[in-house]
């Protein structure tokens, strides 16, 4: 059965409490901060798309100049913040940490990082300042990580930004996408307003492009537009059964749970999930943690090739959620228009794809679980139709760009999910960079 | 099982670890805490007219995460009046008669109080007499410590007036506040002294606080110059003990070490450039006195390991391995190797060579991990590489001598042998 309000008002706050809780005290930093060897051309820096100076925030930590620390996180990285809460650093800069090289614990730069971010936030440490007014304006859709990251470098630059973001919320995924235990709402508001404190950002919000305004609205009133606004919906499965009621995209599952409050989401005694990327994980902790009975991990793959870390896994493993390998999706069967059944198909894996990796094959066996919730996490699509329209050159509606992040549009640049189709939020800061770096040329500002 | 009991100019412990005269030794509840753990003897705190202590007393230097690296004190002699100390000092006598019991001593500058002072202590039964020739500071406004210490005539005028009236054994500490320790060290022998110690603390300001701006330690907005020790000052202390090893006037006496010994491997470094037995304080300060345990087992296992049954086996072995810039063999020469199974790729190697050695170290550019190797023909043999690198035997030096034969500097010149052409 499908219900909400499962569990006491406790159980959803410890369920849903920070899942990498920060250091104590200053001493507790210290002590790792110390156990970094400041390497040279350090490898955990090359390991972080935005290129942080981490030996060196690490090392003011150590010497005790906070302020320093987070200031050289925030030149690199705006949501350095959100960052150290969310990226998956196992592949990232830890991952890359010479330590593991010594078979030894890496240094946990995530949780430094945000010793030192979280301190600036708190104490509202403002580090950058507006230039002189550069007589230009730029419109930016979405507010997401990218736009936000876009919008911080060039109002630096003296640029006047207009931010076009279609939910009640700033942050994009960061705020709507990922699980609560990672990253609060009230971090992500806050997180946005400590971006927008800069000034000369206005944000438009409750603004979708195609339906309340027009690109070409845009490229008329604006000096340049930066397109970054991710990705869409979650990916259909294409079965029968799909529209039975029951199954729910991931995204807007975690999407209801971030937006409404934990009690009022409703899930299964016995909930099926299908994908195992880092959604597909947030949504089977989360269905889980809202006190579903059963969870299970449906992929057509194996766990040589999931795209999920293997720190998120065991994040699931823990949780108490199934893993079932090689299982396609085959049909929902339901009863008076609910979710009953999953019907799946046993798969072997066979060549390599374009992906590299081994496509799955349909062995023809099957196998049915008794379920009354799916949840759809086989990634998002990107918005082709709107992108299709706009004449914008795209593959698969993922917006294509040179290597000065422009469109095929003059004056219209594009980065982050919206152009890849999906990454980490790191990769999207990154390209806001990019992009603002490419708009201030086009601008000739900078 | 290795001996390591120690005779010490006749004063036997069943261990050379003594507790140097300092806060640990100042009264029979302490020393007693000590002899239980099983230290070998104590040099009771420093007895002299009494005087009165501060608030705060201590500072100490931090490094890299790591607790007391350096440690600074403002405190003066004993503070406790002298006929309660003498008490003690034969009731722990009594109560631990295996165990070395030496005075350290400092009275006022004149022959009588030196006299007086004396007979009072030997009538505790104590086995031996130090002279506290170096506390830094507060004494030595007064003309004594380091003040005599500093000054070989006045020392040697204090040792001699102390000879005519100890019949212990005399053991004279001397002070590293000065270019050279030999001077007093040679007019204190002179003057009858039967041993030395080394060094006591050297003066110092640990550090100054970044919000008040006063300096540490902070007495009512106020500080001074303390006295430095700790295993920062080690090095320091091996430098002036080797001098005094090697000096033909003051290698006739024993010296007992002293200078940030904090276990048992500095010990050994002790006793390898000449001291006899070694004085410990700011360790047990850190950690209490349970150190010693592992301090007599260390000892144990390596003399063991090397072969050595008793601890005359190897004092002093290492003295003559010190000698003159000049006698250095020129032609011997030895080239950093990086082993790259090792290798973590912290690039520290690289860096340090670089940008403040000889750019002998090769960087190929990978993600993230980059390769470093050395370039042979550029190495100088330095060893900064090794010293940086954070992996045990990933950096070792190979030997490449540039000609068989021995030749120094002063052959090398007679010789017109090449000097470097960049």
């Amino acid at each position: 059965m499908i219900e909400s309000n499962r569990l006491t008002e406790k159980q959803y706050k410890d369920n849903f409490s920070d899942i990498h809780p920060p250091f104590e005290n200053k001493t507790a930093a210290q002590v790792d901060a110390n156990r970094c060897l400041f390497c040279f051309d350090a490898p955990c820096t090359k390991g972080c798309p935005t290129s942080i100076d981490i030996p060196k925030f690490i090392k003011q930590i150590a010497n005790d100049d906070i302020k320093g620390s987070a200031h050289t996180i925030f030149k690199s990285n705006i949501m350095g913040a959100g960052c150290s809460k969310v990226c998956p650093v196992e592949k990232l800069c830890e991952g890359a940490c010479v330590y593991n090289l010594l078979e030894e614990k890496p240094i946990p730069i995530a949780k430094l990082q945000r010793y030192a971010t979280e301190k600036a936030m708190t104490n509202q440490w403002q580090f950058f300042s507006r230039k002189a007014a550069a007589g230009k304006k730029v419109a930016i859709v979405g507010a997401g990580p990218a736009g936000l990251s876009c919008a911080h470098v060039l109002s630096r630059e003296g640029v006047d930004v207009t931010i076009f973001e279609k939910e009640k919320k700033g942050g994009g995924l960061m705020t709507y996408g990922i699980a609560a235990y990672k990253v609060t709402p009230e971090f992500c508001e806050d997180e946005v307003n400590y971006i927008l404190a800069i000034g000369g950002i206005e944000i438009k919000y409750e603004q979708e492009l195609g339906k309340d305004f027009t690109l070409a609205y845009l490229k008329k009133n604006y000096d340049a537009v930066y397109l970054g606004m991710g990705v869409g919906v979650a990916r259909q499965l294409n079965i029968p059964g799909e529209k039975l009621e029951g199954v729910v995209d991931a995204i807007r599952f975690i999407y209801d749970l971030r937006d409404k409050g934990f009690p009022s989401i409703p899930v299964g005694d016995h909930v099926a999930v299908i994908g195992m990327g880092m959604t597909a994980i947030d949504a089977a902790t989360q269905a889980k943690r809202l006190g579903a009975k059963k969870v299970t991990m449906l992929y057509r793959r194996t766990q040589e090739e999931m795209p999920c870390t293997q720190v998120e896994l065991d994040i699931a493993k823990l949780d108490g959620c199934e893993i079932i390998w090689l299982a396609s999706p085959q049909r929902v069967k339901g009863s008076k228009g609910k979710v009953k059944q999953l019907v799946c198909s046993k798969m072997k894996l066979g060549e390599p794809d374009t992906s590299g990796r081994r496509s799955p094959i349909d062995t023809g066996e099957t196998f049915t679980l008794d379920v009354d919730m799916i949840i759809k996490a086989a990634g998002q699509v990107p918005y082709e139709k709107i992108v299709t329209k706009y004449k914008l050159d795209n593959k698969y509606g993922k917006i294509t760009i040179n290597e000065q992040c422009a469109t095929n549009i003059k004056g219209v640049f594009a980065g982050g999910d919206a152009v890849n189709g999906g990454k980490e939020v790191v990769d999207a800061v990154q390209a806001g960079k990019d992009g603002a770096k490419a708009i201030l040329k086009f601008l000739k500002i900078a | 099982m290795a001996d390591i009991s120690s005779n010490f100019l006749g004063i036997k412990s069943p261990n050379p670890f003594w507790l140097a005269s300092a806060p640990p030794t100042d009264k029979k509840y302490n020393v007693l805490r000590a002899f239980e753990a099983g230290w070998g003897g104590v040099v009771w705190k420093t007895l002299g007219s009494q005087v009165k202590n501060v608030s705060s007393r201590y500072s100490a230097v931090d490094y890299h995460g790591g607790r007391v690296m350096g440690f600074n004190n403002i405190e003066l002699i004993s503070d406790r009046p002298l006929d309660i100390n003498l008490k003690e000092i034969k009731e722990c006598i009594k109560l631990f008669p295996d165990r070395a019991m030496v005075v350290s001593l400092m009275a006022d500058n004149n022959r009588e109080s030196w006299h007086e002072l004396i007979k009072k202590v030997e009538d505790t039964g104590a086995h031996g007499l130090e002279l506290n020739f170096g506390c830094p500071h507060g004494m030595t406004e007064r003309g004594m410590g380091a003040a005599v210490g500093q000054d070989p005539e006045i020392a040697c005028m204090v040792v001699e007036w102390v000879m005519e009236a100890a019949t212990i054994p005399v053991i004279t500490k001397l002070t590293p506040n000065v270019h050279s320790v030999v001077p007093t060290g040679r007019s204190v022998v002179k003057a009858g002294t039967n041993a030395l110690s080394l060094i006591n603390t050297i003066q110092s300001v640990t550090g100054v606080d970044l919000d008040t701006l006063v300096p540490n330690p902070y007495v009512a907005g106020k500080s001074v110059f303390g006295g430095y020790c700790g295993p920062a000052v080690k090095p320091i202390a091996l430098k002036f003990l080797t001098t005094i090893a090697q000096d033909e006037m003051t290698k006739k006496v024993p010296v007992s070490g002293i200078g940030g010994v904090s276990n048992w491997k500095d010990a050994v470094e002790f006793m390898l450039l000449g001291a006899s037995n070694v004085q410990v304080c700011t360790a047990a300060m850190k950690y209490g006195f349970r150190i010693v345990e592992d301090m007599c087992e260390g000892l144990n296992n390596w003399m063991d390991e090397k072969g050595f049954f008793t601890l005359d086996d190897f004092i002093g072995k290492s003295v003559d391995k010190i000698t003159h810039w000049e006698d250095l063999d020129i032609n011997y020469h030895h080239i950093a190797k990086i082993n790259q199974d090792k290798c973590i790729h912290c690039g520290l190697c690289y860096i340090a060579c670089e940008d403040t050695s000889h750019q002998s170290i090769r960087i190929e550019k990978g993600n993230p991990y980059n390769t470093y190797t050395i370039i042979d023909s550029a190495c100088v043999g330095c060893n900064l590489c090794q010293l940086v690198c954070p992996v045990d035997q990933c950096i070792t030096m190979e030997e490449h001598r540039v000609a068989p034969e021995y030749v120094n500097w002063i052959e090398w010149q007679k010789r017109g042998l090449p000097l470097n052409d960049h």
